[in-house]
C-alpha cells in the first residue's frame, strides 16, 4: 500500500511544503534520514545512483553528495544541519552545486503518530520566487528526461 | 541530454496562456463551476455582480487559453470544460510530485526492513543492498 503525498507550493510566498504519511516507527524513520547506507537507498530520482561524499547528520554536521543519472549526468547537493534531535527534528541547508549560492533551509519534522506509524513534515525555504519555481521546473526536467529515456529504451527494442 | 527536452515553445505558449487565464478569481470560479458540468453564458453570470459582456470577455479568454470549448447548440452556446488542458497544466507540477512519490515508496520499502533500534533487522533484510559498517561487523562475527 502506498500513502499519498501532499506536496504544496503556495502562491506568492517561496515555500515548499511537502508531507508524508509512513507506516513505520518515528525511530525507523529517523534512521533512513540519518545513515548514509540508508539514505542512499531511498532520495533522489528513480534509477539514479547516489555517491555519498559525507554525510554527518548531527547538530553542526553537513552533508554532500552527487546523484549519477543513467547517462552518466551528475548533479551534486550539499548543506550543513543546523540542528538534529533524534526521532523528533531537523534544519537543513539545501544548495544544488548547479546553481551555486541559491540556499533553501528546510525543516524535517518526524511526529510520532503511535501504533508505529509516523508522520513526515518538510517545509522548505527559498531565496525567492523564482528559485522555488526553479527547483519544481528543474525536477520536471528531470521527469521529461527520464520519460525520453524510458522511450529510448523502448525505440530501441522495436 | 537536457538539450532534448526543450519544451515545444508553442506548448509553452499555451501553458503560459492557461496560468494567464487562471490568474483571475473569477475566472477561477467559472472553470469551477464547470468542472460540475457544462453551463450557459447566463448561468455563468449569475454568481458574479458584472455584466453579461464582462462574462463573455471572460470566457473568451479562458477559450483562447484551451480551458473552455463552446459548442454550436443552437442559441444556448453551452460552455464546456476542457479537462485535457487543466491536465496538462496541472502536470506542470505533478513531475515534481511524481519524483518525491517514487521516493517515499522506495523509503516504504526500506522502512519494512528497518526494526526497531537496537534490532539488527538491517543486514538481514532483503531489500537493503548497502549495510552500515556495524551490522557488517557484527554480521562476521560467529
Amino acid at each position: 500500500m502506498t500513502n499519498p503525498v501532499t506536496i504544496t507550493a503556495p502562491e506568492g510566498v517561496p515555500y515548499i511544503d511537502i508531507e508524508r504519511e509512513f507506516e513505520a516507527p518515528v525511530a525507523a524513520v529517523f534512521r533512513a534520514h540519518a545513515e548514509p547506507d540508508l539514505i542512499k537507498q531511498w532520495l533522489g530520482p528513480n534509477g539514479y545512483e547516489m555517491a555519498i561524499d559525507h554525510f554527518n547528520f548531527t547538530s553542526g554536521g553537513g552533508y554532500r553528495y552527487i546523484h549519477r543519472n543513467p547517462a552518466g549526468e551528475e548533479y551534486a547537493f550539499n548543506g550543513v544541519f543546523h540542528v538534529v534531535r533524534k526521532n523528533d527534528f531537523a534544519i537543513q541547508t539545501f544548495e544544488f552545486e548547479g546553481f551555486p549560492d541559491v540556499v533553501s533551509i528546510e525543516s524535517l519534522r518526524f511526529e510520532d503518530l503511535g501504533n508505529g506509524r509516523t508522520r513526515l513534515r518538510a517545509h522548505a525555504v527559498y531565496p525567492n520566487l523564482e528559485a522555488r519555481d526553479g527547483m519544481i521546473a528543474s525536477n520536471m526536467e528531470v521527469g521529461v528526461t527520464e520519460g525520453y529515456e524510458r522511450l529510448d529504451k523502448v525505440a530501441a527494442s522495436l | 541530454m537536457v538539450d532534448n527536452v526543450i519544451v515545444d515553445p508553442s506548448a509553452d505558449d499555451r501553458l503560459d496562456r492557461a496560468f494567464m487565464a487562471l490568474a483571475d478569481p473569477v475566472r477561477r470560479r467559472m472553470i469551477a463551476r464547470l468542472s460540475r458540468g457544462p453551463a450557459t453564458v447566463n448561468e455563468l453570470a449569475d454568481p458574479f455582480e458584472i455584466s453579461k459582456q464582462a462574462v463573455s470577455k471572460h470566457i473568451q479568454v479562458l477559450e483562447q487559453a484551451g480551458l473552455v470549448t463552446r459548442t454550436r447548440d443552437a442559441q444556448r452556446r453551452p460552455v464546456h470544460l476542457n479537462a485535457a488542458q487543466l491536465e496538462a497544466l496541472t502536470a506542470w507540477i505533478d513531475k515534481y510530485r511524481l519524483i518525491h512519490e517514487q521516493q517515499f515508496r522506495r523509503l516504504d520499502a526500506l522502512l519494512a526492513g528497518i526494526g526497531p533500534p537496537g534490532d539488527e533487522p538491517v543486514a538481514a533484510s532483503t531489500h537493503i543492498t548497502g549495510r552500515t559498517d556495524k551490522a557488517g561487523q557484527k554480521e562476521q562475527q560467529p
